[in-house]
């Protein structure tokens, strides 16, 4: 059995900044990395816009925690945004130092850009590639600890939790097909967002929500999931996404009459030059929503994929383009045939990011003792109702370095875990695996279908906007779901990489995060940042001002509620 | 009329089943924007449970579902099938590298060799996070920016005649990576890099052949860097000949 003194799930953004948090603190702990991918495949690679950080004279934390806050809905945990916006400086430059390589300005310092709901210039960004770099520099940093070990391409299938603390997990190791024990004082879930429960998002097949269902059926709660973030600007068909860096620089969305529809809504009044939190630099929860609007007015464009929208960079001229939205451009020629320089670009809104996650203190920890989380896949929470554009890399700095400097002091204080007891639980999770994947005869059912009736349903029952009736309906098909999914039909029986075996323990997760998600929505009768109900459509703080916690029974999801953490930003109207 | 077919003739390889690799044959439907790596996903999801491969971002930057199409190495989600059309796809595991199962590959030996170039900025004295940033011009970035582009997919080392010959070659993507550290203006590291990129397993195995930067999806050049790290050496030794008194 592989002993360790913490071990980290995910070798994204989050689980790397954690790893080498706590490597850093002593040369003496021994710190693993497991992932189902190798780290540099991890879905941070695909961030594009940028980092929020206040660098500049012109800008001061409290406009950052404002912004974050006001963006939020006024459902973010405004102690933990004060901690965010304190920290995030420092996380940049140490990025920087560490290799990453950002945009300059002409006189060597990293620069900033405009981004959604910002007030200032406060994003940095390398290009259009934010989080490969951001990806690439903390993995090829993490290199240089000899106590950082990995197991690269371990599927994670289940918590160890022994007298009531997390001892570990248990893996398929993908090579092997074998279950193994990777066992730590001490477990952190870096494990990204799930919005492959959706049918069309930006995200990559990997983000099938692994930790969050797994802390889910240990007993913790999955906080504000029905928060969901639609990216205003992902292209038809794929869903790939083109950054808002791309209405940062100064890009227009138009309706099919060439008019800047965003005026209407009041985001105006159009300018040439972009403006901070007005017309395109609005935040996404609104611009999707615009969308919508536009397409139930019939002034969207409908093509082979549906509605959309023209993202219009043309007026930027090649060089900027070329300088700043590089990989816009290439994504744009390459997915849609489209070149900017001389064409718009197709966008519609597409399923981006889940505010909600795992519910996490401060200092990431969860109440299973010895369980912590960071990034998407927790909830802080500094996001609320709506995050803001370049706020996620920055959180998965902040709070990947504090859960890993919390993971070492907890796990200071404790013995090494009781390798018999976790023996057992192991084999208790093998006849698991092996009762319902790894060697179930029968069934009928396959996995495509049922993923694509999830998805279906999901969006059908919890997209842009909602309602009692179509929620409901939701809710009571992802339990069907849940019963059709005991009769999957698994045909591989090779224990080498067996992908099979692994989608179809992807989708038991995701369908454990999508009852979370439509449930905790159905109960939330108002309508606050991402969350949107025709039937409620005001918000409702006297109510709904607190958070929503799921807890997993055998009839579904339980939903509760927990306050909001309020100190100096009182509750407005939430206007731009 | 039929809707239009296509045909992919897929490498299979199930250790512990197959005694060697055979191939499949699959006829799916033709859409004229699908990429290969679509037409595996619906093989995948319809036809095959069975079949093994890697993917993840589909939008070209994760780099992982790097395969031989039609024997040239590819990103999958980047090779349209309508660039084939009318014919037979043939989609094999990358060259060079030993098959895990069916289009997986072991890229093991391509990590250990990343970390041999020590891809860490390297300084002498470290400077406080707390005094800011290092100053890098813009012209500096883009003396080395060109090589951080690197998504490691391993399609340079399935198209290297050398690393098909000598395995122990550290190969295109981490020599531009060594090389990447080296030209950046913070890093101080270039002597700790020195006797692995110019060894004996460095950048002289290679012989600028420059399939590398034919295939590389992001424009990495690692045949620049390979042959710019020749001549960054050659002047070093030139230089300890000439100036023996330590002026290097």
């Amino acid at each position: 059995m592989n002993t360790h003194d913490i071990v980290i799930v995910g070798g994204g953004g989050a689980g790397l900044r954690a790893a080498i948090a706590a490597a850093e603190t002593s040369k003496q702990l021994s710190i693993a990395i497991v992932s189902k991918v190798y780290p540099m495949r991890s879905h941070t690679v695909s961030a594009e816009g940028g980092t929020a950080a206040v660098l500049r004279e012109f800008d001061n934390l409290d406009l950052h925690a404002k912004d974050t806050i006001f963006g939020a809905d006024f459902l973010a945990d405004q102690d933990a945004v004060e901690a965010f916006v304190n920290e995030a400086p420092r996380e940049v430059i140490q990025l920087e130092h560490w290799g990453c390589p950002w945009s300059r300005d002409p006189d060597g310092r990293v620069s900033v850009r405009s981004f959604g709901g910002m007030t200032v210039d406060r994003t940095l960004f390398a290009a259009d590639k934010t989080g490969f770099h951001l990806l690439h520099a903390l993995f090829q940093t993490s290199l240089k600890y000899d106590n950082i070990v990995r197991y690269d391409e371990c599927f994670l299938t289940s918590l160890l939790v022994d007298d009531g603390k997390v001892r570990g997990v248990t893996t398929i190791n993908l090579y092997t097909g074998q279950v193994e024990v990777i066992a730590g004082k001490s477990v952190i879930l870096c494990t990204g967002g799930g919005g492959r429960v959706f049918p069309f998002t930006t995200n990559a097949a990997i983000n099938t929500g692994d930790g969050m269902a797994l802390a889910y059926r240990a007993g913790v709660a999955l906080k504000d999931m029905e928060f969901v973030q639609y990216h205003p600007t992902g292209l038809p068909g794929t869903g790939i996404l083109i950054t808002e860096a791309s209405r940062g620089e100064g890009g227009w969305l138009k309706n099919k009459d060439g008019y800047r529809y965003l005026q209407d809504y009041g985001l105006g009044p159009p300018t040439d030059t972009p403006t901070h939190r007005k017309m395109e630099l609005g935040p996404r929860d609104i611009l999707s929503r615009c969308h919508m609007q536009e397409l139930a007015k019939g002034r969207t464009f409908e093509g082979p994929y549906g509605h959309y929208v023209h993202l219009d960079l043309r007026h930027l001229g090649e060089e900027m383009i070329d300088k700043k939205l590089p990989f816009v451009r290439e994504l744009a020629r390459k997915y849609v045939g489209i070149d900017p320089v001389y064409e718009p670009i197709p966008v519609r809104p597409v399923a981006h990011y889940m505010m909600g996650g795992i519910s996490t203190d401060i200092n990431a920890r969860t109440i299973l003792e010895g369980l912590y989380a960071a990034g998407e896949t927790a909830c802080v929470s500094i996001n609320g109702a709506n995050r803001l554009g370049s706020n996620s890399l920055t959180e998965i700095l902040v709070f990947g370095a504090r859960a890993g400097r919390s993971a070492v002091e907890y796990s200071t204080t404790q013995s090494a875990p009781k390798t018999s007891a976790l023996a057992a639980l192991a084999d208790d999770e093998q006849k698991r695996l092996d009762r319902q994947f790894l060697k179930k005869d029968g069934g009928r059912e396959k996995i495509a279908t049922i993923r694509q009736d999830m998805q279906k349903s999901l969006e059908e029952g919890a997209g842009i906007y909602r309602d009692e009736q179509n929620m409901q309906k939701t809710c009571n098909t992802l339990r069907t779901l849940r019963e059709r999914f005991k009769d999957i039909k698994i045909e591989d029986r090779n224990s080498t990489f067996n992908t099979e075996v692994m989608n179809a323990l992807e989708l038991d997760f995701m369908l454990d995060v999508a009852e979370a998600i439509a449930n905790s929505a159905l109960k939330r009768k108002e309508s606050r940042g991402s969350h949107t109900r025709t039937d409620f459509p005001k918000r409702d703080d006297e109510n709904f001002l607190k958070h929503s916690v799921a807890y997993q029974t055998p009839d579904g999801p339980r939903i509760e509620y927990s306050p909001v953490k309020i100190t100096r930003w009182q509750p407005e109207e939430r206007k731009y | 009329m039929a809707d239009p077919t296509v045909t992919l003739n897929v490498t299979r390889y199930r250790p512990g089943q197959d005694q060697a690799p055979t191939s499949q044959r699959y006829t799916i439907p033709y859409k004229t924007d699908w990429v290969v790596l679509d037409a595996l996903n619906y093989i995948k999801d319809q036809m095959d449970g069975t079949l093994s491969y890697r993917w993840s971002c589909r939008m070209g930057v994760c780099g992982s579902c790097g395969m031989m199409v039609n024997g040239v190495p590819k990103l999958t989600c980047a090779a349209f099938l309508r660039d084939y059309h009318d014919q037979e796809i043939r989609v094999e595991p990358l060259m060079n590298f030993p098959v895990i199962r069916d289009l997986v590959i072991d890229l093991s030996d391509f990590m250990d060799k990343l970390k041999s170039v020590k891809p860490w900025i390297i300084r002498k004295t470290e400077k406080p996070v707390s005094e800011g940033e290092y100053l890098q011009s813009p012209a500096e970035l883009e003396s080395y920016k060109q090589f951080t582009q690197c998504i490691n997919c391993m399609l340079c080392y399935a198209a290297c005649p050398v690393y098909g010959l000598e395995p122990d070659f550290i190969g295109p993507a981490a020599i531009a990576l060594g090389y990447r550290y080296n030209m950046d203006s913070r890093d101080e590291g270039k002597d700790s890099r020195k006797d692995i990129l110019t060894g004996h397993d460095g950048v002289w195995q290679c012989t600028f052949v420059g399939e590398c930067s034919e295939v590389c999806p992001k424009h990495v050049d690692p045949a620049a860097a390979i042959q710019r790290t020749k001549v960054d050496a050659a002047k070093d030794w030139f230089k300890s000949y000439l100036l023996p008194w330590g002026q290097k």
